[in-house]
């Protein structure tokens, strides 16, 4: 939601970055204030992952030019673990199966650390497992998820769920939802958004990367960019992402190629 | 490999220090003066001096063995010395009068002997190089009828016992390290739990080489009666030294009828510099014979240094429905080479054993396992469960998997279970990204990857392991 007079948490100024050396953010400009959902739309290829990485400090993901400002501070001088810590959390397009390493001990350990970071207190074992079934509730999660190692065999719908339910854990300043909508069925598209919505306040903010319009029916962005060839081509509300949907991406690249006098 | 990957497993190793302590060492060489030279030194009866020579004599006629999937330079067993002994200043009776210098090391090892004795209600039999030097709780130990002390001890106060089963377990021929122990063994602890007697406590060894270029020869025998069961731990360190240091142990297990023994072991010896410089050589043979019906005997290893490891803790199941475990960790970082495994040799009826292996290579280093589980024609209804995991850290370090299998009986029934994982850059990614730093990461997954194993050790060792594994691959991730 747009709230008047809310401070920029992110801004973004002509990013530039490379992966092995080729070149796929080609200058992007974004601001994202305390409150607002953004959705980044675009087609494969475009740019949008890697503009998610790049904000969580991927190693393989090279800034070569630009600069983010999170909170007013320069982000890239913080590791990643410290972009996590300071309020940066990534929903991962392919979550990350870790064999042998029980899921609630995960979470408690994210959990405690990004607690103690903000100067809270810590949860042990028997308190963390009240707190965590709590929230499981919201996602609609069975409990044996907690004994089970991280994503490990979960199905695509489970591995997202576990994303969010670490969102609701962390309770990060900016989520970068990176195409959190691919491969779940629309009962548990709903239970996502659902989740995410719930978490959104006028202290936080939310970037949905997505390539489909689907998940915007659930989660309702206040503003829509479409991405291109590494940047932002085109901003708009969310009637945006519904004329996208109509006609397609190519008439958003016809139509900036025309007023480019290309 | 990113740098952070690297970064992981490359911390100095903590106990490379060298004990100034004056010690008696026998000139270099191995020739039949050398053998009468150390059986006379410890006084020893004539049938062992026979031993002794007799193992000499097989040892000539044998050849090292090419097998293993290692490599290093021919060893020069004339350049090696192989008695040392710490002069002690005075006779010891206590604990009070062992030498300070020596306390203190056991200080810097974290090994507070009293404490550790008192508090954790376990008895340690430190062997300092070649003989000990004191020997805690034996008293205690002695009410129930335990003897638990050095095994050059044992000689002279049972030699009978030591008689009756020495090389009954490892013949003197058995293979060429076990014929060079024979010959040249100094020290080791023996142990023996009679009829019917649980033993009260945890049995604990400190090893330490400490005398640079000599060799240690350790021997150990561990025998429970019918009925009786003894869970004995053994931890190793060794301080740095530059040159390569031969250690050729053999460990004898005998549990009869009912008998129990359960032998955890943590191994660190020094495993050379980042660039596989020096290092221990440890090449060991280690096995329990399930003599009795319902015997146990159950190996946990956690192997995380030397510079090369050559060592298959085994089980011979004779007696019916006897069992065989084996549990292990071999961590390889660098230029470290581990050759390890198990052999399960059934001959009685209905004998069960279980297998869990799990290798973590990092660095440059070669992590092998290799295990034999053999189903003899008079072992019916035999069982075996085999459970190889590798994981592997980096790019340039290799696992391997030599499982042989040979069955002679029809009712048997043997699994067999594989898996290499690689602790990857997503992964250490994912961690990052919910704020949890590349050690913590790693210590975690590893944890994850040993737990089936740490949770056979002893309470005390599980929290040492964990430790040691995370400092054993810190710098090598990320």
């Amino acid at each position: 939601m747009i709230y008047q007079n809310s401070k920029p948490l992110l801004e973004v100024r002509e990013l530039r970055a490379t992966v092995n050396g080729i070149e796929i953010l080609k200058g992007i400009d974004l601001t994202v204030r305390s409150g607002e959902v953004h959705a980044i739309m675009g087609t494969n290829g475009s740019g949008k992952s890697t503009f998610a990485k790049v904000l969580a400090g991927h190693a393989a993901y090279v800034v070569t030019g630009g600069t983010v400002a999170f909170k007013g501070k320069n982000l890239f001088e913080l590791a990643p673990e410290e972009r996590a810590r300071a309020g940066v959390f990534l929903a991962f397009q392919y979550p990350i199966e870790i064999p042998g390493v029980a899921n609630n001990q995960f979470l408690r350990l994210t959990y405690n650390t990004v607690q103690a970071q903000r100067g809270k207190d810590e949860l042990d074992p028997l308190e963390f497992d009240d707190f965590v079934r709590e929230k499981m509730k919201l996602l609609e999660m069975s409990p044996d998820f907690l004994d089970r190692s991280v994503n490990a065999g979960f199905s695509g719908g489970e591995k997202k769920r576990n994303e969010i339910l670490q969102m609701a854990l962390l309770e990060p300043l900016l989520a970068i939802l990176d195409e959190t909508d691919s491969g779940l069925d629309i009962d548990a598209l709903r239970i996502v958004a659902n989740g995410v919505n719930q978490l959104a306040t006028k202290d936080n903010a939310t970037i949905l990367v997505t390539h489909y319009q689907r998940l915007l029916n659930y989660i309702v962005p206040d503003y829509v960019h479409v991405m291109e060839s590494g940047r932002i081509i085109k901003t708009g509300g969310k009637q945006l992402a519904l004329d996208l949907e109509t006609h397609g991406y190519d008439w958003v690249s016809i139509e900036q190629r025309a007023a480019a006098g290309v | 490999m990113s740098a952070v990957l690297q970064n992981l497993v490359n911390q100095p190793y903590k106990h490379g220090f060298v004990t100034e302590i004056e010690s008696d060492v026998a000139p270099k060489g191995l020739n039949e003066g050398t053998i009468r030279l150390i059986s006379a030194k410890k006084n020893e009866p004539e049938w062992l001096l026979e031993f002794r020579l007799k193992a000499y004599q097989k040892w000539l006629t044998m050849e090292e063995p090419q097998w293993p999937n290692v490599k290093y330079p021919k060893i020069d067993f004339q350049a090696i010395s192989y008695y040392s002994a710490p002069k002690p200043r005075k006779k010891l009776g206590s604990m009070d009068e062992v030498d300070p210098e020596l306390l203190r090391t056991f200080e810097k090892l974290g090994v507070p002997m009293h404490e550790r004795a008192v508090l954790a209600g376990v008895a340690v039999d430190v062997i300092f190089d070649s003989v000990s030097v004191a020997t805690t709780y034996k008293q205690k130990l002695a009410e129930v009828g335990i003897i638990f002390g050095s095994i050059s001890e044992a000689v002279h106060t049972h030699p009978d016992l030591v008689r009756q089963y020495l090389g009954t377990v490892v013949p003197i021929g058995d293979n060429y390290y076990a014929a060079l122990n024979s010959a040249v063994f100094t020290d080791g602890s023996f142990c023996f739990i009679p009829k019917g007697v649980k033993c009260p406590m945890d049995l604990s060894t400190y090893f330490r080489i400490n005398t640079q270029e000599s060799g240690q020869f350790e021997r150990t025998l561990i025998i429970a009666e019918e009925g009786a069961s003894v869970s004995y731990l053994e931890g190793c360190t060794a301080p740095r030294f530059d040159t390569n240091q031969l250690h050729a142990a053999v460990v004898e297990l005998i549990a009869h009828d009912n008998a129990d023994i359960k032998y955890s072991t943590v191994q660190n010896w020094y495993a050379g510099d980042e660039n596989g410089v020096g290092g221990i050589f440890n090449f060991v043979t280690k096995r329990g014979l399930a003599k009795g019906v319902n015997s146990r005997i159950s190996w946990t290893q956690v192997e995380t240094g030397s510079a090369i490891t050559w060592k298959y803790p085994s089980c011979v199941l004779q007696g019916d429905n006897s069992v065989g475990e084996f549990y292990s960790v071999a961590v390889t970082n660098n230029y470290q080479q581990a050759d390890t495994g198990t052999k399960m040799i059934h001959l009685g009826k209905n004998t069960r054993s279980t297998i869990v292996s799990k290798g973590i290579s990092a660095g440059h280093s070669n992590n092998s396992y290799r295990g034999l589980v053999r189903i003899g024609p008079t072992a019916t209804g035999a069982r075996n469960y085999s459970q190889c995991d590798s994981m592997l850290i980096g790019d340039q370090c290799s696992a391997s998997t030599f499982p042989y299998i040979q069955v002679r009986n029809n009712s048997a029934i043997v699994e067999h279970e594989a898996s290499t994982s690689k602790i990857g850059e997503d992964q250490l990614f994912y961690f990052a990204q919910r704020g949890i730093g590349n050690e913590e990461a790693v210590s975690m997954i590893i944890n994850g990857f040993c737990k089936d194993v740490f949770q056979q050790l002893p309470m005390e060792f599980a929290v040492e392991a964990t430790k040691l594994l995370g400092f054993k691959l810190e710098g090598s991730v990320g």
